[in-house]
C-alpha cells in the first residue's frame, strides 16, 4: 500500500457539452467545468461520476484535453444508464482525480504495445495519444483491439487517425457479421503480428480481467517482462479514496494503489481464487 | 521468415523448403473446401485467409482468420486427410505451399526432420489454436462491466 489515503472531497460540477454514441449501448460524455476545474487527470486515472439523484460510478477518463474530459460509459446499470442517456447542457458531479496512471516508457524509443479487450479501449485512449505524440520520431505503437462483434468496436475515427500518425493497429472480433472483412480470433491471437521487440517493450492491457489475464500470460510468454506490462483492474469502487474497503484485492486498494497496477504486482492475486 | 522455418535446424529448414513453392491467390480466392482433401498445406507470407465454416441454414461463417507467418493447415498431418475447415483469402495472399503426400514421406524418411517438424506444429500452432478457441469459450468481452476499467456495473 502507498501511505495514507486523501480525504474526500465533495463532487465539482461539470456540464456536458457533447455526446457521442460509440454504440448501440455506449457513449462518450465531454465534461467542462462549471467553474472550479478539478486537479489535472493522467491517463489510466478515474473519477468518480455522479448523475444527480441517481448515484455515482467510477469511470476512467477516454480523453483529457485541458480541464475538459471524456468518459466512455457502457448502460448497463441504473448509474450508467443514466450517463449514458446524459445530453449537452445537463450537469454532473465529478470527484478525483484517482489512482495511479498509465506509466510512460522511461527509455526513449522503446515499443509500445496497447491490448484492448471491449470497453478497455477506452482509458487506454488517452495513452495511445500520449505515446503517439512522444513517438513521432520513432515510430507509433502497436495497438491490438478485440471485440465481441463488429458492432462493439468504436473509436473508429481515433483508430483511422492513429494509423495515419504510425500506429499498427490490428482490430478483431470473436463473433464477425457478413460484412466484417476483418480477423477473426481472440485479441491474443494477434500478438505474433505487433511487429514489436519482446525485450524492449512495454505493454498497457486493459479489458475484463479474464482478457486481462489471458493476454499478459501471452504477453509474457513472447518475453515481455512482467513489471513491464501494466494492467488496469477492474473492482467496486465506492469512495475513491482508499477509505471503504470495497476495492480490496489482497494487499492493495484498487482505487487508490490501482487501478494501473504490474503484471508483476496483479499476477499472484488474480490468481486466488477467494480474491 | 515465419516461426515454423526460424524454428527448424538449418538443414531441414532447407528439407522441407525444397518441397515448397511460391503460390498466390487473389482476393475471395477459395483456397480450400470443408471435407476436402488435405493433400497440400501453406505457410502464409502476407495477407489474410478466412477459415470458415458451412452452417445450415445460417451459411457459411468465419470462425478465425490467419495472417502473415502463420501456418494454413494440420489436417494434412492426421488421417482421414480431409480438412475440417474451408478457407478463403481476404485480399492478395502469398504463400508457400507444400505437396502434404512429399512432407509426410520425408518426415518418414528422416524421424528427426519429422519429429522437430511435428514438434514445431504442435507448439506453434496445434497448441496455440486449441488455447484460444478455449479462450474465446470464456466471452473474454463480455460481463457486463461498464466502466472502462474501474468497476463492475452499477
Amino acid at each position: 500500500m502507498t501511505g495514507a489515503p486523501p480525504a474526500a472531497a465533495p463532487p465539482v460540477r461539470y456540464r456536458v457539452t457533447a455526446r457521442t454514441a460509440e454504440t448501440a449501448d455506449t457513449a462518450s460524455i465531454v465534461l467542462e467545468p462549471v467553474t472550479d476545474a478539478l486537479p489535472p487527470f493522467a491517463p489510466g486515472q478515474f473519477a468518480m461520476v455522479y448523475a444527480f439523484g441517481v448515484g455515482d460510478i467510477p469511470l476512467s477518463v477516454s480523453g483529457i484535453d485541458g480541464h475538459r474530459l471524456t468518459h466512455t460509459v457502457r448502460a448497463v446499470g441504473a448509474v450508467s444508464r443514466a450517463l449514458h442517456g446524459m445530453r449537452p447542457g445537463e450537469t454532473v458531479g465529478v470527484r478525483g482525480p484517482f489512482g495511479t496512471a498509465w506509466r510512460l516508457p522511461d527509455t526513449p524509443g522503446a515499443d509500445v504495445l496497447v491490448v484492448a479487450g471491449g470497453i478497455g479501449l477506452a482509458p487506454l485512449r488517452p495513452l495511445v495519444e500520449r505515446t503517439l505524440a512522444a513517438h513521432r520520431r520513432t515510430g507509433g505503437p502497436a495497438v491490438l483491439v478485440g471485440a465481441r462483434t463488429p458492432a462493439d468496436l468504436f473509436f473508429a475515427a481515433d483508430v483511422e487517425r492513429w494509423r495515419t500518425a504510425g500506429a499498427r493497429v490490428l482490430t478483431t472480433v470473436d463473433r464477425p457479421d457478413p460484412q466484417w472483412y476483418g480477423e477473426v480470433g481472440v485479441v491474443t491471437t494477434l500478438l505474433d503480428r505487433a511487429a514489436v521487440d519482446p525485450p524492449r517493450t512495454t505493454a498497457y492491457l486493459c479489458g475484463p480481467e479474464v482478457m486481462i489475464r489471458a493476454a499478459a500470460r501471452a504477453v509474457v510468454h513472447r518475453g515481455v517482462a512482467p513489471d513491464r506490462i501494466h494492467v488496469s483492474l477492474e473492482r467496486t469502487m465506492h469512495c475513491g479514496t482508499g477509505h471503504c474497503g470495497h476495492c480490496q484485492l489482497g494487499p492493495l486498494l484498487l482505487c487508490r494503489d490501482g487501478p494501473v497496477v504490474t503484471w508483476s504486482q496483479a499476477e499472484q492475486l488474480l490468481s486466488v481464487r477467494e480474491l | 521468415m515465419t516461426a515454423l522455418l526460424a524454428g527448424l535446424a538449418a538443414d531441414h529448414r532447407d528439407r522441407l523448403l525444397a518441397l515448397g513453392r511460391d503460390v498466390a491467390w487473389a482476393d475471395g480466392a477459395r483456397i480450400f473446401e470443408e471435407g476436402g482433401p488435405a493433400d497440400r498445406f501453406w505457410l502464409v507470407r502476407s495477407g489474410l485467409v478466412a477459415l470458415d465454416v458451412h452452417v445450415p441454414g445460417r451459411g457459411t461463417l468465419v470462425v478465425e482468420t490467419l495472417g502473415e507467418g502463420e501456418l494454413l493447415g494440420w489436417s494434412w498431418l492426421f488421417e482421414p486427410y480431409r480438412w475440417q475447415l474451408g478457407a478463403v483469402a481476404r485480399g492478395v495472399v502469398d504463400a508457400i505451399e507444400f505437396d502434404a503426400a512429399a512432407v509426410r514421406a520425408a518426415m518418414d524418411d528422416e524421424p528427426a526432420f519429422g519429429l522437430e517438424l511435428l514438434r514445431l506444429i504442435g507448439a506453434g500452432t496445434i497448441g496455440p489454436r486449441l488455447h484460444a478457441a478455449r479462450t474465446r469459450l470464456l466471452d473474454l468481452y463480455g460481463g457486463g462491466q461498464d466502466t472502462a476499467g474501474t468497476g463492475p456495473a452499477r
